[in-house]
């Protein structure tokens, strides 16, 4: 029996894909982006788990089937809104073969899957899970490796391969980039990602996902140190600057 | 909005709240000259006749559409002939701190000279109560259940579009026809008939003479009138005054003037409840828009200001004030009307229009606390149709709710209507079901369903009042199992509901008898063609209602009894009942138990909604189906008002680990903040519960403004509406806000004044709100704030509940 480990499910999840969707959140992710959302999904065990104000570990073992009756819950949502479910993290590449399982499983009941990637995998893995996914939403962060290592914690070489490699199969693919400001928005940093996106075999759309500081709130609860003290949201002005920028070149923006 | 809306926006939203005897003073001047000499029917209509010709009228400078209740705009009518205000009461509804009514000195001279001794012991209030039993007046005391007409007359109702294409002089000819029609020789009802008749005809001349009353006074203003362009208006709203209400309307104006002297007629007459209700105004409103324009008479912006004037005559007329206890269930100055948008037409087809659109654009532009509006959905509505709702909604002002227009026809259908009558329906008040124009569909009183379940508890004991109330259905500790707990409560439950019935019907056969709505009655089909009052079971339809209060928080004492002390749980009924006795005090770990560790209604939980659905079908089998004394049968309608409130406060500790005196759930909405799986669980939950077999439930919810950000956000939201639809969900409503802004506004009310927010069926001021209010709709949960990826759950329940998480 396949058991993967979840931090969380959220039901009527709006932003994470096509329709009103389940976003199921596996636990652990290779990468420690320095504003990640969900910091407390990071730690790649729940034996280890970080804890929420002293009591509750985090993680939790859970079966295909146990998930997957969850994610059939709002089945009548997804119909009306055309959603589905969203596999997100932590990185639900570093589950693979539960990943695999439950997407087989949403494949039968024709529930739209999506997965929410950093693409740090290995490339058969995301092969593998690309033949059973019907939209990837791929993040592209900082694309200057020796930046990306430096906020990411790891090489972004192997994302970017495995990108270039995901284009070559069917799969419908939304790219998504975190606008930090003074990290990801920064005019090398969108040259870069013009010219990266220009030089895949498809351009598939791009979607950015503006900063919030919500994240702090956690940084705090969980005990984490508070990486991005001072980092600002970045205001409606800024972001339309931004998606100016880059319609300018042949990236479509999602609005 | 131009400047002259603008004006009169501010104006009736400035003008403070009063109260004006002159109604009081005609009609006691009236029945004391009078007394003994009509029958009951005819003296209403003669006392209303003699009350419209000699009020004071008011014509307001900038205004289009004319015509008040009251001397001036929000100087609200008594009504001594239902319940007779003391001097006490008037002192005290001038100066109390929430929504006062100021009364000046000479008022309370006049009610303390003249009205008081004059009604003392001929009130309804008076006769009501004293022809109802000890066994009703011990459980209403308890607060077991509500009684609406012990000062309001029966209300709820909504007018049709027939007097669109008809004048008053139109449906006397139909009076005149109905008695010629009688048969003395045979119907032993005859002579009641043709008094009643007649009284409507009296009832009609009434009304047009208000309306040539006021076709004087702009004439008399225009003469005066040195500005050509106001003296050319004031001579516009004379015409209309003199072709409606005597003739159908020929414009979009005189529409509009037409619907006006309906609503004055119909609040002027009685105070029903829920004011009146104007119906489909945008389907009603359409022919004659089209018309005007086609003809070049009126442009869209004419006819937008038209509306808005007409919308800020209902803010005008604040709710008549209220004595005793129901001034705690409905605290406000909201008066209840209600207007439809969309659904289905008669003929089956989509009911949305240009004006509905512009309508919902009149909403969002005026927003005062009234009219409020609503969008009835079928799914033959364009989704843009919905979306625009949506994007009003997302303003936060609580309307429109939502209404599933398809389900309210499936509603009316089960109960035995035509289908063209039920797709004429629609929604009134907060959320009834009613066939508009042909229904009296009446609310009788809220029930307060954990209040039961307390006394089952307590064997037939009140604990709040000490007095056995109820009957004696078993020591609780003594029952074997949760089937056995249940079995009492049913039982405990019927003989309420016989208690609560058995008083209805003797106060139904009271308003037959000595109240009838002479002028309602010509405007709801069939009361002419049968010669009966709308009071008295004259409409082709008579529905009542008993509103159930409280389902989320019996559901969830029942759960935590279920789980903690007969499915093998480690408590025991004793222990438990001592902790409900002493509210928990000598074991607050008990209280965390029983709300944290119990499946909850509102997560989706198959076990907690099953419990849910019981008590619901309880609720149909002791209810639904009953037969009242107007023909007609009783159906179950699941809103709370602010009653929750009420009942919360005469209830002690429940098992859920709700305490002593704190708010019950309201509508069929989770307990507040029990719900923690986000809006589809809630849905799912709700949609359990087999809503076709009601008269309208109350769904509340509340978002974050993050949540429904973008066209996205507000997509879905319309998606989450259309969802609950297709299970057959009747009602949502929304409150957009984040509790922080709630609490700023608590700690700093002067800079939140113009706040608006959701209630029960209605929005109201927020700063006019009690405390416990306040705090009841600050704790309801906020969707968008828990979850991964959403700021933190800042304002939450203390407590975990246990549901279906993995």
């Amino acid at each position: 029996m396949t058991e993967g480990i979840l931090f969380d499910v959220k039901r009527y999840a709006v932003h994470d894909g096509p329709g009103i969707r389940t976003t199921v959140f596996l636990q652990g992710c290779p990468l420690a982006c320095r504003w990640c959302h969900n910091p407390e999904s990071q730690a790649m065990s729940p034996e280890d788990p970080v804890r929420t104000d002293g009591t509750e570990a985090v993680g939790r073992r859970v079966g295909v089937e146990e998930v997957m009756a969850e994610i059939e819950r709002d089945v009548p949502f997804y119909d009306e809104s055309g959603g589905g479910v969203t596999f997100s993290g932590g990185e639900p590449l570093a589950q693979p073969e539960f990943l695999a399982a439950v997407l087989d499983h949403c494949g039968r009941h024709a529930i739209h899957r999506a997965v929410d990637t950093c693409g740090y995998a290995p490339r058969q893995t995301l092969l593998e899970i690309a033949r059973r996914t019907d939209l990837f939403l791929y993040d592209l962060k900082v694309i200057d490796p020796r930046r990306h290592a430096e906020w990411t914690g790891v090489d972004n070489e192997p994302i970017h391969a495995n990108l270039a490699a995901l284009c070559e199969t069917e799969v419908r693919i939304e790219l998504r980039m975190p606008v930090v400001p003074g990290i990801t928005d920064t005019d090398a940093n969108l040259r870069q990602l013009v010219a990266l996106v220009e030089a895949l075999p498809r351009r598939p759309p791009l979607r950015l996902l503006p900063y919030h500081r919500a994240a702090m709130d956690k940084h705090r609860r969980f005990g984490l140190h508070i990486p991005l003290p001072d980092t600002p949201e970045p205001s409606e002005e800024h972001l339309r600057e931004i998606r100016r920028i880059l319609t300018s070149s042949e990236i479509m923006v999602v609005p | 909005m131009n400047e002259r809306v603008q004006r009169l926006r501010q104006k009736s939203y400035e003008t403070p709240v009063t109260l004006s005897a002159e109604r009081a003073k005609w009609i006691t001047e009236f029945y004391r000259e009078n007394i003994g000499r009509y029958s009951a029917p005819v003296m209403r209509a003669r006392a209303f006749a003699w009350l419209v010709e000699h009020q004071t009228l008011y014509l307001g400078d900038d205004e289009l559409i004319v015509g008040e209740r009251g001397p001036r705009p929000k100087a609200v009518s008594t009504f001594p002939e239902l319940t007779c205000h003391s001097a006490d009461d008037l002192r005290i509804l001038s100066t109390r701190e929430k929504t006062p009514y100021k009364v000046t000195d000479a008022d309370i001279e006049l009610y303390e000279r003249e009205i008081i001794p004059f009604w003392r012991g001929r009130t309804m209030r008076e006769r009501i109560f004293q022809g109802l039993p000890g066994e009703w007046k011990d459980a209403y005391e308890a607060g077991i259940f509500t009684e609406f007409m012990e000062q309001r007359a029966p209300g709820h109702t909504t007018l049709d579009g027939k007097f669109y294409a008809r004048g008053l002089r139109d449906f006397q000819a139909d009076i005149g026809e109905a008695i010629e029609g009688l048969d003395f020789l045979n119907d032993p009802e005859a002579t009641a008939k043709r008094e009643e008749l007649r009284a409507m005809h009296v009832a009609c001349d009434a009304v047009i003479r208000f309306a040539e009353r006021h076709a004087e006074l702009a004439d008399a203003r225009a003469a005066e009138e040195t500005r050509p362009e106001r003296r050319e208006e004031l001579e516009r709203i004379a015409a209309a005054c003199r072709r409606v209400p005597a003739h159908a309307p020929r414009t979009f104006r005189e529409a509009l003037q037409m619907y006006w002297f309906m609503h004055l007629g119909t609040i002027t007459e009685l105070n029903g409840w829920d004011a009146m209700n104007p119906g489909h105004l945008d389907r009603y409103f359409y022919p004659f828009y089209r018309r005007d324009l086609d003809a070049g008479e009126l442009t869209e912006e004419e006819a937008r200001e038209l509306l808005q004037c007409f919308w800020i005559k209902f803010n005008n007329h604040p709710a008549p004030p209220k004595v005793g206890v129901t001034a705690e269930e409905s605290g406000t100055y909201n008066d209840f009307t209600n207007i439809n948008l969309g659904g289905i037409l008669p003929d089956g087809g989509d009911g949305v229009n240009a004006l509905s659109y512009m309508m919902l654009e009149v909403m969002d532009a005026i927003h005062l606390l009234q009219p409020q509006g609503n969008i009835q959905l079928s799914r033959k509505n364009p989704d843009r149709f919905l979306k625009a709702a949506c994007r009003v909604i997302r303003k936060g002002y609580g309307y429109p709710s939502v209404f599933n227009a398809d389900g309210v026809v499936e509603q009316m259908l089960r109960s035995g209507k035509r289908i063209e009558d039920a797709r004429e329906g629609g929604t009134s008040g907060c959320v009834e079901t009613g066939a508009f124009g042909k229904e009296a569909y009446i609310l009788t009183g809220y029930l307060n369903v954990p209040k039961i379940l307390e006394i089952t508890l307590n064997n037939g004991l009140d604990p709040h009042t000490g007095k056995r109330i109820g009957l004696e259905t078993g020591d609780p500790c003594a029952l074997r199992s949760f089937d056995e707990l249940l079995e009492a409560f049913q039982r405990q439950l019927r003989h309420f509901v016989d208690i609560k019935v058995a008083g209805n019907q003797f106060i139904e056969q009271m308003y037959a008898a000595r109240m009838p709505a002479v002028f309602l009655s010509v405007l709801i089909d069939d009361c002419i063609r049968n010669g009966k009052d709308y009071n008295a079971g004259g409409a082709r339809y008579n529905t009542s209602y008993i509103q159930c209060v409280g389902i989320g928080t019996i559901t969830d004492s029942l759960s935590a009894v279920r789980t903690h002390v007969y499915d093998g749980g480690a408590l025991s009924m004793a222990d438990l009942l001592g902790a409900l006795a002493d509210d928990f005090a000598s074991d607050p770990e008990m209280r965390a138990r029983l709300a944290g560790e119990t499946p909850r209604y509102g997560n989706d939980d198959d076990a907690a909604d099953a419990i849910m659905r019981r008590v619901f079908d309880m609720l149909l089998d002791v209810i639904d189906g009953r037969s009242n004394t107007r023909g007609g049968k009783y159906h179950v309608d699941m809103l709370p008002t602010t009653c929750h409130i009420y009942f919360g406060s005469v209830l002690g500790a429940t098992p859920d680990g709700r305490r002593a005196g704190k708010p019950t759930s309201e509508g069929i909405s989770p307990v507040q903040g029990a719900d923690r799986r986000g809006p589809t669980a809630v849905v799912k939950s709700a949609a359990k519960m087999d809503q076709l077999r009601t008269g309208g439930t109350l769904l509340n919810m509340k978002f974050l403004p993050s949540v429904l950000a973008g066209e996205e956000g507000l997509t879905k939201l319309g998606q989450l509406v259309r969802t609950y639809f297709r299970m057959d969900g009747h009602h949502m409503q929304f409150n957009v806000v984040d509790a922080e802004t709630l609490r700023d506004a608590q700690r700093h009310p002067e800079q939140y004044r113009h706040l608006i927010v959701r209630v029960a069926g209605y929005s109201d001021y927020f700063c006019d709100l009690g405390r416990a209010l306040q705090d009841e709709i600050i704790a309801r949960t906020a969707q968008g704030e828990m979850g991964a990826g959403g700021p933190a759950a800042a304002d939450s329940f203390p407590l975990r509940p246990c549901g279906p998480s993995i």
